[in-house]
């Protein structure tokens, strides 16, 4: 079985016009995206991020195909995206935020109906799965309401169901959790992670939200202006971009000679000394063992890297 | 054709959605039905002024316009929402569309459908007998079948004008008006006897867009009388094939404009 995904060298151009004077008009070609390469294999859960304006939505519209690619060859289930739309449209799903699969005046229900038939799944797979996304997405209550009506949390878990009711082998998710409260976001993190465990489904999710993709991303593609400046886990940007785990310690008193250790450098003393901040480029233990050396220590806590940080640091380094 | 009984359920479901708004639905029937009358009094009134126009009496003109309306009328049931593909296409909801495991084309007629514009069908239908009897037309079987034709295939021709200026949308995102002076200026033009035209304009939209096929060759047929510009009889049952030509030429600007699709930022 090839992989789920293959792009190679893949571009989309758009041509914009500027205006120079007040007549005068010049066309630029501007490359929204700009020679992508990426493999994503079966199961994978995929984070792919960036900036806005970096080109995520256009990779992910060529992928689903609803743009054809300016150059470049890509594969999706197999399939090459817009030539083969109609038969690779039933093996994906996709969840676009801005862009309603239901039908604004039906019932919920009437709309999954609907999409059962679009899609021609056998009516007892269909069944299945809707009990599935009713139970984990509790869609009961408003399964009968008009879905103008919605609010946006529970449109959103009709919108998950509606991609995932024919069953695909990948999911396209362009930032699912936007404009969600926290408890619907949760809940819609929590369906994504599930789904994402099974291991049947290949996730793929652009999003800006960054415990989306604490939670969700196995691994991180970060784009900018058109290119990919990382791929791999959440763990290899942490080093590649020095985030460092801290380690702070209260003391009694402040230490007659400094405290030292292998792997940990000394970044911040506040509180006439008796509150130390250590960088951990190791592990803590050594510094830990000679801070409880001293018998002075009164509490300690080590501080994971702030993924914010690391995402920031990273969208104004590739600037 | 197992999808035949899909799109009907993508009809059905659209016809339900309009429902929601029962009492807009319903203004907008009378709405259409007041709408092609005003479009056909139009006929009567420029020949109650002039008697005799082009070497056509109002009867005879009202036949003309009778057929070329339920053609047109037929194609804006089914095909009118065309013009719809412009703000698809600049809100980017196109996307949508192509998201799903159908054709593009199928799914905007079927999801789109406006069972409210029946109005102006139902009112040229209804015309055509009174215009036929009071033109003294005696129905034979060749006659009918003229209509018929005529019915068909200027559905086919007004369809075509339909998608092919929506496409227009592809090209040019904010093709506004555009589109709607080539359907509606189409229609008005073929409500009337080609003769009332210049010459230049008549061969460009008569022959070049083959309006002159919607009404009025057909309608010769049907009154049995020669074109006094001197066409041949047989033009009259040229009507389908005009229709099919403009549909493979409307086919090919959906092909090559869907490819050109940018959609919007989101």
């Amino acid at each position: 079985m090839s992989s789920v995904i293959e792009a190679c060298e893949l571009r989309k151009d758009f041509t914009v016009r500027v205006r120079r004077g007040r007549f005068r008009r010049e066309t630029r070609n501007v490359a929204a995206v700009d020679g992508i390469d990426l493999r994503v294999e079966a199961g994978e859960m995929l984070g792919y991020i960036g900036p806005n304006g970096a080109g995520k939505s256009t990779t992910l519209k060529m992928f689903t195909g609803v743009l054809y690619p300016s150059g470049g060859r890509v594969r999706v289930c197999g399939f090459e995206p817009v030539p083969q739309r109609v038969p690779m449209a039933r093996r994906i799903g996709v969840v676009f935020g801005q862009r309603s699969q239901l039908w604004w005046d039906l019932p919920l229900r009437d709309s999954f109906d609907l999409l059962r038939h679009i899609y021609r799944v056998p009516a007892v797979e269909h069944a299945a799965r809707l009990a599935r996304c009713r139970r984990l997405l509790d869609l009961d209550g408003f399964l009968d309401r008009p879905v103008r009506q919605l609010s946006l949390g529970q449109r959103m878990r009709g919108e998950l169901t509606a991609a995932l009711l024919h069953g695909p082998r990948v999911l396209f998710l362009d930032e699912p959790t936007i404009g969600l409260d926290v408890v619907s976001k949760q809940a819609v993190r929590e369906f994504l992670a599930d789904l994402g465990a099974a291991g049947d489904t290949t996730l793929v999710l652009t999003t800006h939200d960054l415990a989306d993709i604490e939670r969700l991303c196995r691994r991180l593609v970060v784009v900018d202006a058109g290119r990919i400046v990382h791929d791999g886990t959440l763990d290899d940007l942490h080093a590649r971009y020095g985030s460092q785990r801290r380690v702070v310690v209260h003391l009694d008193e402040a230490p007659t000679a400094p405290v030292t250790a292998p792997g940990a450098a000394l970044e911040a003393a506040a509180s006439g000394g008796r509150r130390l901040t250590y960088a951990l480029t190791g592990p803590p233990g050594p510094l830990l063992a000679a801070l409880a050396g001293t018998g002075l220590l009164r509490d300690v806590s080590i501080v994971e890297p702030e993924i914010e940080d690391v995402v920031a640091r990273l969208y104004t380094s590739v600037r | 054709m197992a999808d035949l009984g899909l799109y009907l359920r993508l009809f059905a479901s659209q016809t339900r959605a309009q429902a929601q708004y029962r009492t807009s639905l319903w203004l907008d029937v009378v709405g259409s039905v007041l709408m092609g009358v005003l479009d056909l009094s139009a006929v009567v009134v420029l020949f109650r002024a002039g008697g005799v126009v082009a070497g056509f009496a109002t009867a005879e003109a009202l036949l003309i316009a009778a057929i070329a309306t339920i053609g047109f009328a037929v194609a804006d049931l089914l095909v009118g929402n065309m013009d719809t593909v412009r703000n698809l296409v600049r809100t980017g909801r196109m996307d949508a569309v192509l998201l799903r495991p159908l054709g593009a084309f199928g799914q905007l007629v079927a999801m789109d459908f406006q069972p409210r514009r029946a109005g102006r069908l139902v009112v040229a239908v209804t015309l055509l007998p009174i215009a036929a009897s009071w033109a003294g037309v005696d129905w034979t079987g060749t006659r009918v079948a003229a209509v018929l034709l005529a019915v068909v295939g200027g559905s086919l021709l007004f369809g075509a004008i339909f998608t092919g200026t929506g496409t227009v949308a592809f090209w040019w995102i904010d093709s506004g008006e555009f589109g709607n002076s080539f359907t509606y200026g189409g229609r008005d033009f073929s409500t009337f006897p080609v003769g009332i035209y210049g010459s230049v304009f008549r061969r460009i939209f008569a022959y070049g867009f083959g309006l002159g096929f919607a009404g009025y060759y057909p309608a010769l047929l049907v009154l049995g009388r020669a074109d006094p510009l001197g066409a041949p009889d047989w033009f009259g049952w040229l009507t389908p094939a005009v229709g099919l030509l403009a549909c493979l030429v409307a086919a090919l600007l959906w092909r090559t404009g869907i490819r050109r699709y940018r959609s919007t930022g989101s």
